[in-house]
């Protein structure tokens, strides 16, 4: 019997490739260079990158990101003490909230930050701050309705049936505007209200909050649900400002407690090893400056009071906001997780 | 796969030698190795914050658990039929552009599914171009006027996944199918079986495990897949699953859920397995005359044709297309000019991953072979569900003992030295590595499973008997007649790891972009226009090293 010619993997091959893997391995980087600041975030890079780069400008201090949408938490979590990064950026309390719970985060008692940010949108402790605001907003077909306000309580009423879209109710924007529900009904009213919407959904929830203000100029549906500053991005675009052209934006329950609000933002971790680098940022992005470029560039509202949002987001006109706490909204939110379940919203 | 139950250097008969001794403890330590990520998130699942399955039970599991598997039977169904269909007509039949095929029916795996996914809504939903253009035609002027598929449904779900996924049995199966001798069809036809009886009494039964390989990385990726069925607002496990952890902060009832899709992958294997128990094939490896495919001619022809051409078209000539415009349409927005460092990031990641997972997966297999250990076996089988897991979970399952590991060297150098090492692992390419390697294991050891078990053990028996020992039968006999199993694993895997997602965004570095978690930031948002040129650029970047590791397959076969 003949083997077959044999040419690889010779040693002398495998050794080299191994090399190769040795190598590779190395060359992930722990820099640890003087000025600079490593971010873990749950914001994409494209809406957080121009500020960060206007802060190394000013100051010289460099950033570094990770961008991640899960797992922030546990990362932190395990690498401990040391941890690597500095400060978190994320959305929602939701976020902001198990940042608390995995014990990761440390508070900060800055003036700046204190003076710049109003109570209702830091934790009470100041382990977190809200950098950004969006509001839960109503979309309503320019065609098919003729309403100047609304409630969310309203989108349970019966007129509405088979005109609304939505989301997934699963989705956190949904999942705090639910909270907010319950923290101001309770449980019970939600569950039935949460029904009544479900009953008058036009379409299984789907799609993300653009997707649904597309649904009203398709036809399908003549309110949605949306956050604030989607109507910025969908207005800038070139294909998509017919969406958002077909569609008022209503700030709910302006005649009575305000529309729903939730935040972006930032926490300081524990391990922090550029901590001083670290609260800089934190206070820069709670400044003016930076505040007129999250309105400018993400068409979201400031935080800090006075500073005005973009010319198109406040041509929006001027809004009241609900004064519950984000810390309340945080409470109510395993609540509404499992409310969604029960009436089977996204069913 | 079987053929590990015929061992050759069999301890039980002959004396027990160092060297087989030597691979158990090989198979061993890499099996452990491979399995700690798993592990770690089984460990996981024993500390929930709370008991979450009263009421996923009471209100959403029935529905999760039933999504779940009719997507997975259809999906199983459709890719079969996809991929066994086209390996059989590539590897059997000459027909007008069979060999532009060969290679081209692998082009929609370079196709993330979420990519895929968001394309064909694009396309196909109310507002796309073709039912606008339906509505154009016959004058309809709403949703009410006429009836028309929802995209956006599980029988979507079933076909996107179809599409990107087949060219995992394709491959599969080719390879093996081309690896059969022409004397066992012949044999089969001198005896008087027809076409489909040789097909069905020969053929099949020589390709099952290259079949089972491959349809157990399609369903095993279907089932771990998040992008496709949120976007799809199909509710499959997965749905529960990032809802208990992101939304409850329950991670340990999140792995709960992982175990569960583990369990699911593990009983799909072992019924697989105990269904062919009896089936164990071998052929000779060294093939008395290649294959010589017969031709096809007229209307059988003009099928073959057209047959792999709509696989081809549906599968990456539309995506691909529509990418194309997109990346042109908004190469302002979309272009800059760190793209090459994100290619080579995303090419040094799959390079390094697919070369780890190709020794890994030969040793393991090959270690089975010639020193059986029942522990090790199932160790290793165990490691291989690591697939079917969630990619973001099994970072987790990363994270946690690299983070323990680096903090306990912390400690010790403290202790020892007064000065900390800080985190060596965590935070490196090594971490994503690791979670590749615990990912994919099963694709390359699955591949070199399979194309041992077509090696018939009196190869190795003649090896051992002409003085050789179990490394020089390795490199002289076993990875010769395998390299094309290799190469199609190696394919596979690399392919993966450039669309590899959930665990690369978690895991890595600061200001380490791929192509893939570069896409991510706009996809994510259902940007689909942004996201087109970086989408793009994973299909292109990932076809390189494709094109060429098939070439050198085929020159195998000509060699």
């Amino acid at each position: 019997m003949k083997f077959p010619s044999l040419k690889r993997p010779s040693l002398k091959r495998l050794s080299t490739s191994l090399l190769v893997v040795a190598a590779g391995l190395t060359s992930g980087q722990q820099a640890v260079a003087a000025d600079e600041v490593n971010i873990y975030s749950n914001r994409q890079p494209f809406l957080i990158q121009p500020i960060l780069d206007t802060f190394t400008r000013k100051t010289g201090i460099e950033t570094n990101v990770v961008f991640a949408k899960s797992g922030v938490a546990e990362r932190l979590k395990t690498e401990g003490a040391n941890s690597p990064a500095d400060l978190v950026l994320t959305v929602d309390i939701g976020r902001l909230q198990e940042l608390v719970e995995a014990d990761v985060i440390q508070s900060v008692n800055s003036d700046i930050l204190n003076n710049n940010i109003p109570q209702q949108f830091r934790s009470k402790d100041n382990l977190w701050f809200g950098l950004t605001l969006r509001v839960r907003n109503v979309y309503a077909s320019k065609e098919r309705t003729d309403i100047n306000g609304i409630a969310y309580e309203d989108l349970s009423n019966p007129e509405w049936k088979g005109r609304i879209c939505t989301r997934s109710g699963k989705h956190q924007y949904n999942i705090a505007l639910i909270a907010s529900m319950i923290a101001h009904h309770g449980e019970a009213e939600t569950e039935k209200w949460l029904k009544g919407v479900k009953a008058n959904l036009a379409q299984k929830p789907q799609g993300n909050d653009r997707a649904q203000v597309k649904a009203i100029k398709e036809g399908i549906c003549d309110l949605a649900i949306g956050n604030s500053y989607y109507y910025g991005v969908m207005l800038t675009d070139e294909n998509q400002s017919e969406w958002a052209r077909s569609a008022n934006i209503l700030f709910p329950n302006q005649s009575n407690r305000g529309a729903h609000v939730n935040v972006s933002g930032v926490a300081l971790t524990k391990a922090a090893p550029n901590k001083a680098n670290a609260i800089k940022l934190m206070e820069f992005l709670s400044e003016e400056l930076a505040q007129r470029m999250y309105s400018e560039q993400n068409f979201e509202y400031p935080v800090k009071p006075g500073v005005k949002a973009s010319g198109l987001v406040s041509s929006w006109g001027e809004f009241k906001a609900d004064t519950l706490s984000l810390d309340e909204i945080a409470k109510h939110r395993e609540q509404a997780v499992k409310l969604v379940d029960k009436v089977d919203f996204d069913g | 796969m079987e053929a590990i139950s015929a061992p050759v250097f069999d301890a039980g008969r002959h004396q027990q030698t160092e060297p087989v001794q030597w691979w158990r403890w090989l198979t061993f330590f890499l099996a452990v190795l491979v399995l700690i990520p798993l592990v770690s998130v089984l460990y996981l699942s024993f500390f929930p914050d709370e008991n979450i399955w009263p009421h996923l039970i009471s209100t959403v599991l029935p529905r999760y658990l039933l999504t779940t598997a009719w997507l997975m039977l259809g999906v199983g169904l459709l890719s079969t039929f996809f991929g066994l269909t086209s390996a059989w007509l590539v590897a059997h039949y000459h027909f007008p552009g069979r060999r532009f095929f060969s290679w081209a029916l692998l082009l929609p795996f370079a196709v993330p599914a979420y990519v895929i996914a968001y394309v064909y809504t694009d396309l196909l939903e109310y507002s796309g171009t073709f039912q606008a253009t339906l509505r154009e035609l016959f004058g309809w002027s709403s949703p009410r006027d006429y009836w028309f598929p929802e995209i956006r449904s599980l029988g979507g779900a079933i076909l996107m996944f179809s599409l990107v996924l087949y060219p995992y049995i394709y491959l599969t199966c080719r390879a093996a199918l081309q690896e059969q001798s022409e004397s066992l069809i012949l044999a089969s036809r001198s005896l008087g079986a027809g076409t489909l009886k040789t097909l069905f009494r020969v053929i099949l039964p020589t390709v099952r495990p290259a079949l089972a390989v491959g349809l157990a990385l399609t369903l095993m990726e279907t089932l771990n897949d998040y992008g496709t069925v949120s976007y799809f607002a199909v509710q499959t496990l997965t749905a529960g699953l990032y809802d208990t952890w992101l939304n409850l902060s329950n991670l340990g009832g999140a792995a709960q859920i992982a175990a569960l899709m583990v369990g699911i992958a593990l009983l799909l294997l072992y019924l697989e397995r105990s269904s062919r128990k009896q089936v164990k094939t071998y052929q000779s490896g060294v093939k008395v005359r290649p294959l010589e495919p017969t031709r096809l001619t007229g209307r059988h022809a003009v099928m073959a044709t057209t047959f792999c051409f709509l696989l081809v078209f549906a599968g990456f000539l539309i995506p691909a297309g529509l990418l194309s415009y997109y990346a042109v349409l908004y190469f302002e927005q979309s272009w800059t000019s760190d793209f090459v460092e994100y290619a080579l990031n995303s090419l040094q990641l799959s390079f390094l991953a697919a070369l780890i997972l190709i020794i890994v997966g030969t040793l393991l297999a090959y270690s089975q072979r010639i020193a059986p250990s029942r522990f090790n076996k199932s160790m290793v089988r165990m490691a291989s569900v690591g697939y079917a897991m969630p990619g973001a979970v099994l970072a987790v399952g990363v994270i946690v003992p690299l983070g323990t590991f680096d903090n306990w060297v912390d400690g010790v150098a403290k202790s020892w030295f007064d000065t900390g090492t800080g985190l060596l692992l965590s935070g490196t390419i090594f971490a994503i590595l690791y979670a590749y390697s615990a990912r994919f294991l099963t694709v390359s050891l699955g591949s070199a499973e399979s194309g041992l078990a077509r090696i018939t053990p009196t190869m190795d028996q003649a090896a051992r008997t002409l003085g050789h020992g179990p490394w020089t039968s390795l490199r002289r006999i076993h990875l010769p007649l395998l390299r094309r199993s290799l190469l199609a694993a190696a394919i596979i895997v690399f392919v993966d790891c450039m669309k590899e997602l959930p665990a690369t965004l978690i895991l890595r570095p600061f200001n380490f972009e791929t192509l893939a978690t570069f896409v991510y930031q706009y996809a994510s948002d259902e940007l689909l226009e942004q996201s087109a040129l970086a989408a793009l650029m994973i299909v292109v970047v990932g076809l390189l090293p494709v094109l060429l590791l098939n070439k050198a397959s085929n020159n195998e076969k000509s060699a």
